[in-house]
């Protein structure tokens, strides 16, 4: 019986564990990033002791091994699931027994998500590298690019875009991880979908917070 | 009252149907949906063509054999029914009615509305049941069972296998109806003994049959006539692991 990962609920844990992996990630990486509203010495030393942590490999090839087998496996079950439906219904369901559209659309959702991801790569991990000095110590300053980022209306807009779609994202994708790990119980089961939805607004409030803050108050 | 209806016909054997057009009139309001579709047949006979195929049997609620997809819905509008369960008030005079069969690969099209749907019979083959000797039956209350755990187990046997979860879910995914009937048996002391096993056949045959995964999207649940709650779905995942990790 070594066939866990070829079930598509053994794959299911799997994309279960990785999201909840990345879910922890969006919701550091954010914290992290409201250092910003503490000035630049602030956020430049954290973010270079984050970088140059002895752990920094373990967790940036943990992030990317979970980034890729989420996304491999998303598209193996979707590629099955379009499958398992030959021929389309000419009408759909409609009011309660719908399916709602950020559930319809989670692929395309993802795809904006990667695109994001390997754009914001682009701009700030291997963007511009300015530096500065703080007390004898030369670190990156990673502020300075950020306000220069976020100067830029288009960027404002694509971030605005990108992370609302990361909302719903993380809003399916919380509560559906705890089903999908077999994680329910009547007495939990409304405090998971309160936690998704809580979870989603803060990670995107605190992320959206940047961009605004940025462009109307720098 | 007057209906415009666009049935799903396809003959026996073909790979391929269409939509046609009928028009109804003088119609009861208390009429159920399947009455009405009798009525189109009875005038279809009348002209000497082919009456529409569907599906039916005990005509309340309780066989799972009606299986029709009006207007996109599985079982039409109405909730915790089955389509057999729903009347022509339910509609607006002169309103355009779409019937499509359920639609999955595993449940191909036999002939208009009727779909295969034994790929359901073939998981219940597979581990839906309980090895016992036959014989007289035995004294009910020999075998005590938790309050919370037959409630929980009744209503997961409420099932009546009909597929709408199928029907309606984006994935055309058993889950809903292979984790009640595997919730049903899992959670009674009778069904202890072949507990492991069943989670592993039954989610193999699932898996076998062509359909697809879940997305917890709990679209099967708001159409299930017996509305089967999304808990079976992870207690099915749940039992699915732990069968897996204690085989050898
Ligand atoms: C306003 C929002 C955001 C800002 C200002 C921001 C800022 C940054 C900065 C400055 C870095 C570079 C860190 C370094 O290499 O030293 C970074 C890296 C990164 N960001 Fe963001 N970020 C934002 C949103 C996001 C979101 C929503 C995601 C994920 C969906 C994300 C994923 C990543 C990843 C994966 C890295 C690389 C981490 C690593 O190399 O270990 N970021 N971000
Ligand atoms: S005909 Fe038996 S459930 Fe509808």
């Amino acid at each position: 019986m070594k066939k866990f990962f070829l079930f598509s609920i053994g794959q299911k844990y799997l994309m279960g564990v990785t999201g909840l992996g990345l879910a922890f990630f969006v919701l550091a990486h954010m914290l992290g990033n409201l250092l910003i509203f503490a000035g630049d010495k602030a956020y430049n030393l954290y973010m270079h002791q984050m970088v140059n942590m002895k752990a920094s490999v373990i967790v940036q090839t943990g992030l990317l091994t979970a980034f890729l087998l989420h996304i491999i496996l998303a598209l193996i079950l979707g590629v099955k699931n379009y499958f398992s439906r030959s021929e389309k219904y000419a009408r759909q369901a409609s009011g309660w027994k719908a399916t709602a559209w950020y559930q319809k659309t989670l692929i395309a959702q993802g795809a904006v998500i990667l695109v994001f991801v390997i754009l914001h790569l682009i701009t700030f991990k291997f963007g511009a590298h300015y530096e500065v000095v703080y007390e004898g110590k030369t670190v990156r300053n990673l502020f300075q690019l950020v306000i220069e980022v976020f100067q830029k209306p288009v960027m404002v807009i694509w971030y605005l875009i990108a992370l609302l779609i990361l909302f719903v994202h993380l809003f399916h994708g919380l509560s559906s991880s705890f089903q999908s790990l077999g994680l329910s119980h009547p007495r939990f089961d409304s405090w998971i979908k309160k936690l998704s939805l809580g979870y989603a607004v803060f990670v995107t409030v605190g992320y959206i917070s940047l961009p605004i803050y940025v462009f109307f108050f720098v | 009252m007057v209906l415009k209806l666009k049935i799903w016909r396809q003959e026996q054997g073909q790979k391929d149907g269409r939509f046609e057009s009928y028009v109804l009139e003088e119609l009861s309001s208390d009429m159920s949906f399947l009455e009405m579709l009798d009525q189109l047949n009875e005038n279809l006979v009348k002209k000497k063509k082919v009456p529409v195929a569907f599906d039916h049997d005990c005509r309340e609620g309780i066989c799972g054999s009606c299986s029709l997809v009006i207007n996109g819905n599985p079982h039409g509008p109405h909730t915790g029914s089955a389509v057999c369960q729903l009347h022509l008030r339910s509609f607006k005079d002169r309103e355009e009615v779409w019937v499509e069969p359920f639609r999955a690969k595993a449940f191909p099209v036999i002939q208009d509305l009727i779909v295969d749907r034994s790929s359901l019979d073939r998981i219940i083959q597979s581990g839906g049941y309980i090895s016992v000797n036959t014989g007289s039956a035995p004294e009910a209350h020999s075998i005590p069972v938790e309050k919370g755990k037959a409630e929980e187990a009744f209503s997961n046997a409420a099932c009546i296998g009909c597929g709408a979860c199928v029907a309606v879910c984006k994935n055309a995914s058993a889950s809903l109806f292979v984790s009640a009937k595997l919730s049903h048996l899992n959670l009674l002391p009778q069904g202890q003994a072949e507990k492991k096993s069943r989670a592993l056949r039954m989610v193999g045959q699932m898996e076998k049959e062509g359909f697809g995964a879940c997305t917890n999207t709990g679209a099967c649940s708001r159409a299930c006539p017996k509305e089967i709650s999304l808990r079976s779905i992870a207690r099915m995942n749940r039992e699915y692991l732990k069968a897996y990790l204690s085989s050898d």
